[in-house]
């Protein structure tokens, strides 16, 4: 999911100081997205059947795009893919339109889990896209002992050490420590936070490097054996190489939502609403499915391809039942600050 | 040929209005967002305080501070060792061979930095190209960890930033007359103190500008540090970077930038003294 893309964000510092492009044509729309996150042909496919220009911006990280959404009030984007935390933010910055139920009649073909997510219940701003967890995705061939602990990430056995990343997407990588130390992914304490953050400083001798966005291929020629992973990517893994292991440690783990949200500011809602119900529609949504390799809460798209996913990548067999069981994740109010605070000090940790 | 002042006026004007633009006016919109706060999601809280400064002093981030001092220092240092020979060896070859050494020395300019720096990472990595060779030539132990610490990073900058010193201290060997080589020698000087009493100190104007180069280059730079360090390895530029692009602490990073600016003007403010006094030397 985060295609933490750091180069395009280097690009993108002079966008966020709140030069925005507008969008004006009645028939056009752009749409913010991860870069790989949803098939390459999406625009064509939308326009083919709507006869509505789709542009794709794409975002590096939900960071990123909040910056330029926070900065321009919205200005220039019709639909944009946040995950959950921040579609609360999003809508506490008051800068979402609702959702027009009417004009997304698929939103019928969602699982009712998906029709009821705490952060927005009734999807009254937000539609879901895609969703999972995030675990521990390891080398079955080149590591001796079971994995099944956050602290096989954060106090590993000597011969795992040096072969391990970890994300450092703040809300991720302090969720490795709160989930070790029996804590909330949502804790908010701030002598939790201090404790977990000592946890993370601790265990960021035994990394071979953060990383967000190539993990996977380092498991793959073997540099690391196993890596802190959302469920999707280390798809991408076990694609190449069948001993590429995906497990949710016993802790727990959080469940993440990414969704598509449409900006109040946007001058074309209509059409905003016409991609969201393409995108739900169930041979599209499969479609992207088996594109990106994540899980996606479309009951009807699931139905379709669910289950030969499950075979080459079993994560993708997990029930919404099963996705229900993890933490929802939740935009932290003030504490944020603290989170943010606390992973800066972390990678700043010698 | 007297020029009038419009003229200069004329010819300053659009280089001026440049820099007043988009370096003397963003640094100024930078300075002043460093006294306010970070609003809750990432916006900005117009609360005037010090507070951003007071926490860049913090040891945590002087640190980082000292540490990128330390890397980019390293840096230029073994950047200058391997490129005063080369300049030199360029600067007295035949002169025909000149240009198409240099050429060769500016010639991996033309990839982009960032393959070059991956390129690094396919022959330093534990199962890259350094570690196969190792293996073939009959080493039997664990693959060895080059990547992902402060040596790559060092390395990867020295490689970058080479080319420039090559040119720096060249064109400075270049300016020297050639007769002070012969002169030297006549006067009953052997080589080695022809190089180091005559001709070293008269480039010491292109050994400061080599050094502060890199310098200022590696202190600032994050992409190295992120690919060849691994995001372990922070430096200051990764730090700023991320209170933009990641922590949307934009007043914390601008404090930080700040800080990074004064420590640059510092060292170019020495440099220019330092080869203002070399000029003057040569004069008298």
């Amino acid at each position: 999911m985060r295609h933490l893309k750091k180069l395009a964000a280097m690009t993108a510092v002079a966008l966020t100081f709140g030069l925005s492009g507008t969008a004006g044509a009645a028939d056009s729309i752009v749409v913010s997205n991860w870069d790989g996150y949803m098939p390459g042909d999406m625009m064509e496919q939308f326009k083919a059947a709507t006869g509505v220009d789709g542009e794709v911006s794409l975002h590096a990280t939900n960071e990123e795009i909040m910056g330029k959404l926070t900065a321009g009030g919205g200005a220039g984007y019709d639909v944009v893919f946040v995950s959950s935390p921040y579609v609360e933010a999003l809508r506490n910055l008051d800068l979402l339109a609702p959702i027009d139920a009417e004009k997304v009649p698929n939103l019928k073909n969602l699982y009712p889990e998906a029709q009821d997510l705490a952060y927005d219940p009734g999807n009254q701003y937000s539609v879901p896209y895609a969703w999972g967890t995030t675990g521990l995705c390891y080398r079955a061939d080149l590591v001796s002992d079971e994995v099944d602990s956050w602290n096989d990430l954060l106090a590993p056995s000597d011969d795992l050490a040096g072969k391990i990343t970890m994300l450092s997407t703040e809300r991720w990588l302090m969720a490795a420590g709160l989930l070790a130390k029996g804590y909330s992914v949502n804790d908010t304490d701030p002598a939790h936070i201090e404790e977990v953050r000592d946890l993370l400083i601790d265990a960021k001798g035994n990394l071979l490097a953060y990383d967000d966005t190539t993990f996977y291929s380092k498991l793959v020629s073997g540099e690391a054996v196993l890596v802190h992973a959302w469920d999707g990517w280390c798809n991408y893994g076990i694609a190449e190489n069948g001993d590429i292991k995906f497990v949710v440690p016993n802790e727990g783990s959080d469940l993440w939502v990414d969704t598509m949200v449409v900006m109040k500011s946007s001058e074309n809602k209509d059409a905003a609403y016409a991609f969201i119900n393409f995108v739900l529609d169930p041979a599209n949504h499969a479609w992207v499915a088996e594109n990106i390799l994540y899980k996606v809460p479309n009951q009807a798209a699931m139905d379709q391809v669910g289950g030969a996913l499950a075979e080459s990548y079993p994560n993708m067999g997990m029930t919404p039942a099963q996705l229900m069981d993890m933490e929802l994740m939740r935009d932290l109010g003030n504490a944020q600050k603290d989170y943010t605070r606390a992973s800066t000090e972390i990678m700043a940790a010698q | 040929m007297q020029t009038s002042r419009l003229q200069t006026a004329v010819l300053i004007g659009p280089g001026l209005g440049w820099l007043a633009l988009l370096m003397v006016v963003p640094c100024g919109l930078v300075f002043v967002l460093s006294f306010f706060e970070r609003g809750v999601y990432g916006g900005i809280d117009y609360v005037f305080n010090f507070g951003n400064f007071a926490r860049a002093i913090d040891p945590l981030y002087l640190n980082i501070f000292f540490k990128s001092a330390r890397i980019a220092g390293l840096a230029a240092l073994i950047a200058l060792l391997i490129a005063y020979p080369a300049a030199y060896a360029i600067s007295r070859a035949p002169r025909r061979h000149q240009t198409p050494l240099l050429f060769l020395a500016i010639l991996p300019f033309w990839s982009n930095y960032l393959i070059r720096t991956y390129a690094w990472i396919v022959l330093l990595n534990r199962e890259g190209f350094l570690n196969q060779g190792f293996e073939l030539l009959g080493y039997q132990g664990e693959p060895i960890n080059m990547l992902y610490n402060d040596g790559a990073v060092v390395l990867g900058l020295v490689y970058n930033y080479v080319p420039f010193v090559i040119l720096a201290i060249y064109s400075s060997i270049t300016r020297l007359d050639p007769e002070i080589w012969e002169a030297s020698q006549d006067l009953g000087a052997t080589r080695f103190r022809t190089f180091y009493r005559v001709i070293l100190p008269q480039t010491v104007p292109g050994i400061a500008a080599g050094l502060v180069f890199v310098f200022v280059l590696s202190i600032g730079n994050f992409i190295t540090p992120d690919l060849l360090g691994g995001g372990r390895v922070q430096m200051v530029g990764n730090l700023i970077y991320d209170q933009f692009l990641t922590a949307r602490d934009w007043p914390f990073g601008a404090a930080l930038s700040f800080v990074l600016i004064g420590i640059m003007m510092v060292l170019l403010f020495l440099q220019a003294v330092l080869a203002n006094r070399a000029q003057g030397g040569g004069r008298g």
